[in-house]
Order: C-alpha cells, then structure tokens, then sequence
C-alpha cells in the first residue's frame, strides 16, 4: 500500500467538459435537489420548533412559510422531493442493473421530469 | 508487526476504507423513504396553513408524530451522507474534512431540534 498516492486523484465529475445530455443533466438535478431540499427540511422544523415554544413564535413562522414567498419556497421543495424521489427510485433501478440501454434511460430521464411536475401538480391540488 | 498482508486489508474495502457501508446505507434509507415521503408530504402538507392548534393537535396524535420524526431521521441522515459524497467529488484536503464535518453538524443539529419539537407537542 506504499506507493498509492491519495492526494492528487482527478476529482470525479468533469462537469465543465462534458456535454450536457438528458441523462446528465437529469442526474446532476438528482443531486442539486437532494441537496438544496435540507432547506426546506430546516425551514419546517424550524416552524415545528415555533409552533411547540409558544403562539407568538408560532405566529412570526407560520406567517412566513404561509407568505408568498413561503409558498414560492415550500411548491419548490414540493417539486424537488419528487423529483428527487422519482430521480431516487430510477437510480435503484439503474442499480441493480437494469434500464442502463440508452433508448430506456432517456425514456426515464423524461419519465422523472415529467412525472415530478405532475406529482407536483396533483400534490398541490389534494393537499 | 502486523500480521495481516497488504491484501487483507485492502479487500473490499476500496477507496473508501469502508466498503460498501456508506451505499447501502443510501439504497436502505432511500427504499425506507420511498415509503414514507408520501405520507409524510400528506401529513405537513395539510397541517401547513393550519392555525396554532390545529397544527398543535395533529402532532399530538401518535401516528403523524412517530412518522414526521422517522421521516426527519431517515431524510436527513439520507441528507447527510449524500451530501458527504457531494463534497467528496468536488473539494479534497481540509476543506473536504471541513465541509464533512459541518454537514454532520447540521444534520443532528436539525434532527435534534425536530424530534425535541415533536416530542414537546406530543407529550
């Protein structure tokens, strides 16, 4: 194990020379949602938090996830967490090995942005 | 001395150090999710925009609550170790320990904060 040499490895997506596709872009998204949904996840508990310290506090939290520009920020994480769920389910798949052709993997790439619009949609109109 | 071969203690093992830990622990909360965030997005979805104590009562009941702070644990830890691999493919050395570390921080620090809220309206 002497001669490996950990600290000058290439660092693994060359995003800057790669030519964006479907299937890139869509996992590039995959990670730019999972990320940017802790957001929401801090924003909701912090409103959980309020609603359990007292009603003033409550107040003041929900009157901003409730404002416009809560509700910009919640339908945009609503739309992130089923992307990222659709984008997650598909990555299962392409785990076990499967739907790894290109002519399956660009169907699902479609499949994950249209379907996470329309989960969006119906989310919005049930809940 | 150490008994074991240079073999032996790099096999399966990788780059990582640690296997296959830290992608099956992504394909379990992942599939884990799978089955919550539903619900879990029903639940918060429809007690957002509730007065203080409808939004009170409905974490009061147990099922919402167990569920809302599975899905906070799971969700995040899911977070956390994404995020891990994020910072690994993009920065190296001290900064990647650094940005490690203060992701592991917010992580239970926002877990922390949930589960407290939950239980102090559950209880």
């Amino acid at each position: 194990m002497a001669d490996v040499n950990p600290g000058d490895r290439p660092l693994s997506p060359h995003l800057s020379i790669y030519r964006p596709q479907l299937s890139s872009i869509t996992s590039i998204l995959t990670r730019i949602t999972g990320n940017a949904l802790i957001v929401a996840v801090v924003l909701v508990v912090w409103w959980l938090f309020a609603a359990a310290t007292s009603p003033e506090y409550f107040a003041m939290a929900n009157g901003l996830m409730t404002s416009w520009f809560g509700d910009l920020v919640m339908t945009l994480a609503l739309w992130g967490v089923w992307y990222h769920y659709l984008a997650g389910l598909r990555h299962l798949y392409f785990d076990a090995g499967h739907g790894l052709d290109i002519p399956t993997a660009t169907k699902l790439g479609w499949g994950v942005i249209i379907g996470s619009v329309v989960l969006t949609i119906i989310t919005l109109f049930l809940v | 001395m150490r008994y074991l071969t240079a073999r032996k203690r790099a096999e399966g093992n990788g780059a990582s150090g640690t296997g296959t830990a830290h992608h099956w622990y992504m394909q379990v909360s992942a599939v884990a999710l799978a089955f919550m965030v539903p619900t879990f997005l029903y639940i918060v979805g429809s007690a957002l925009g509730g007065t203080h104590e409808e939004v009170l009562a409905t974490f009061a009941r147990p099922f919402p609550a167990i569920l809302t702070g599975m899905t906070l644990f799971v969700g995040v830890m899911h977070f956390n170790k994404g995020a891990q691999m994020m910072i690994e493919d993009y920065a190296r050395g001290s900064m990647r320990r650094g940005l490690i570390m203060l992701v592991i921080c917010i992580s239970y620090a926002t877990i922390a904060t949930g589960l407290f809220a939950l239980a102090k309206i559950a209880l």
